[in-house]
């Protein structure tokens, strides 16, 4: 039981990052039928920026003002860095065969984890200690406040995002482009500004996510981004690409699946179950758990 | 029928890259009517539509709405000018609601103005029965009443209908045209791209017979209803 339980806070701690990094590319698909391959490397660069901001800007300041603008600050930088993506590496491609905008992430993907090696170097960095190592013990099973803080912020801001987009005025706007782009045009919207603002937001819950990662797993490479953005894919694949609680839901049950199998079978296997996986609900129900919304009739 | 002319297209011509689908067309709408785009599959009617509200780009040519060049416009600015257009094969947003699709067609408006809304269920009462439903479980055509009711919904100048008898039962058909005299009726001017000509042309004031991307023939109802050339082409044989 206490494995159970330990697991199960352990899974929903991960499952909340995956999630997090899940939107983001579930919610650029649904607009652009394009699978962002670049967004795990921009999660992967939040964490050095988010280092740089600690010890550059903040002074290496731990309060919670301080931890607060970190984030804020990496948000809003990599949600530049996010429009900056779409400009240079998707837009152009726009009218162009699927493959080649394909092609421009893989290479937008390489060329940000290489920007990060560039700057900060190809060793593993130690990821500030933002969250003073408070534990709790609840007759075994033990929980840390950054977990906490992990699953209550994810939590915060899925509901956040999930109200905007089922009950605003732009968020219908997201949805009407998801769905038909020149029905969406006749209709007033700004295609484009639809998709920036997909990156804006899409950038920041991933820089969000890349924050939790430093600070859960305290160790932060260049080359990360490759493993978590993976792992974000398969959560998206899962609850099924293109929807947004879908991607919620397919990050959970992934952590929540990872975990579960790091406790009871083993962690060295828990990625090639994690595949095994991925693999037979594709078999079931290639649209994922929630799959697209359809409700066509010809 | 009065000389203020509220749209006009000059030498208009479009492009798919290296075929040319429009080849210097000029026609005008004036306030109040209702003009009619005629002709056969691939004439170029909905190219000339979708090139109106700038989906497609002009090779050359103008088009100007109360004087405003439309031309030089990014798609999304058209709405807002008072141009609202019901595109071909409805396009309704079909995992939303018919409520959701209406209010997303009155988005280019500061805010949803009540009085349409309850104008676009008075005019399609089975839209208001089945305003909680997924537009794309309506049939075809609710479907085509729902495009036409949300493009109603930015209180439109001038009105684009794309085919709005496609695919639909004739008895659905009567209905739509039914309301779309009404709408004309409340000051709304129509341009009307229709491949049956016989309704078109019935509810029409004026039309434009287009072929393989010209301007073959036009003038009033009456003159292309009695045209021996629309007669033989469009109104002869039923098929």
């Amino acid at each position: 039981m206490d494995t159970f339980l330990q697991q199960l806070a352990n899974g929903l701690t991960i499952g909340s990052m995956f999630a997090l990094v899940a939107l983001g590319y579930t919610m650029v698909y649904g607009v652009m039928r394009l699978i962002n391959f670049a967004h795990g490397d921009m999660v992967a660069a939040s964490a050095f920026v988010g280092l740089t901001i600690y010890t550059q800007v903040m002074g290496q300041a731990t309060s919670l003002v301080a931890v607060v603008a970190i984030f804020l600050l990496t948000a809003v930088a990599m949600a530049i860095v996010g429009i900056i993506l779409e400009r240079v590496a998707y837009r152009p491609l726009r009218e162009a065969p699927r493959l080649s905008a394909v092609v421009s992430a893989l290479g937008a993907s390489l060329v940000i984890q290489n920007g990060i090696m560039l700057i900060w170097g190809p060793r593993m960095r130690i990821f500030p200690e933002l969250v003073p190592q408070v534990y709790w013990d609840f007759g075994g099973v033990v929980i840390s406040m950054i977990q906490v803080i992990i699953l209550v912020l994810s939590l915060v801001l899925m509901v956040a995002l999930y109200l905007f987009v089922e009950k605003t005025r732009i968020g219908a706007a997201i949805r009407a482009s998801s769905i038909d782009q020149d029905a969406a045009r006749l209709m007033g919207i700004n295609v484009n500004s639809v998709i920036a603002l997909i990156f804006i937001i899409g950038s920041s819950l991933g820089a969000v996510g890349g924050l939790f990662i430093g600070l859960y797993y305290r160790g932060i490479t260049f080359n990360m981004g490759w493993q978590y953005g993976l792992y974000a894919f398969i959560a998206a694949i899962l609850g099924g690409i293109g929807n947004i609680p879908g991607a919620m839901l397919g990050g959970m049950l992934l952590g929540l699946f990872n975990a579960f199998i790091a406790g009871y079978v083993s962690s060295t296997w828990a990625d090639a179950f994690t595949f095994i996986l991925l693999i037979l609900i594709l078999i079931v129900r290639p649209t994922g758990i929630l799959g697209e919304r359809v409700a066509e009739k010809v | 029928m009065n000389n203020d002319v509220l749209f006009e297209i000059k030498d208009l011509e479009v492009s798919y890259g290296s075929i040319a689908a429009i080849k210097g067309i000029s026609l005008e709408v004036h306030k109040g009517e209702i003009v009619t785009i005629l002709g056969a599959n691939g004439a170029g009617k909905t190219t000339t539509m979708r090139t109106i509200s700038q989906l497609l780009k002009a090779k050359a040519g103008s088009i100007k709405f109360k004087g405003e060049e439309l031309t030089k416009l990014p798609a999304h600015k058209i709405v807002k000018l008072g141009i609202s257009h019901s595109p071909e094969g409805r396009r309704v947003f079909g995992v939303l609601t018919v409520e959701e699709n209406l209010m997303l067609g009155a988005f280019s408006q500061s805010k949803m103005d009540r009085e349409t809304l309850a104008w676009v269920y008075e005019l399609f009462p089975r839209l208001q029965e089945r305003r909680k439903q997924l537009a794309g479980t309506l049939s075809g055509g609710e479907q085509q009443m729902l495009a036409i009711g949300r493009a109603l919904m930015s209180n439109p100048e001038m009105l684009l209908l794309d085919e709005p008898s496609l695919g639909i039962a004739p008895i659905l058909v009567k209905a739509i045209f039914k309301q779309i005299k009404e709408i004309a009726k409340k000051g709304v001017t129509v341009l009307l791209v229709e491949q049956n000509a016989k309704a078109a042309l019935k509810l029409a004031d004026r039309g434009y017979v287009l072929d393989v991307g010209k301007i073959a023939l036009s003038g009033t109802s009456e003159e292309l209803l009695a045209s021996e050339k629309v007669q033989e082409a469009y109104l002869g044989k039923k098929h």
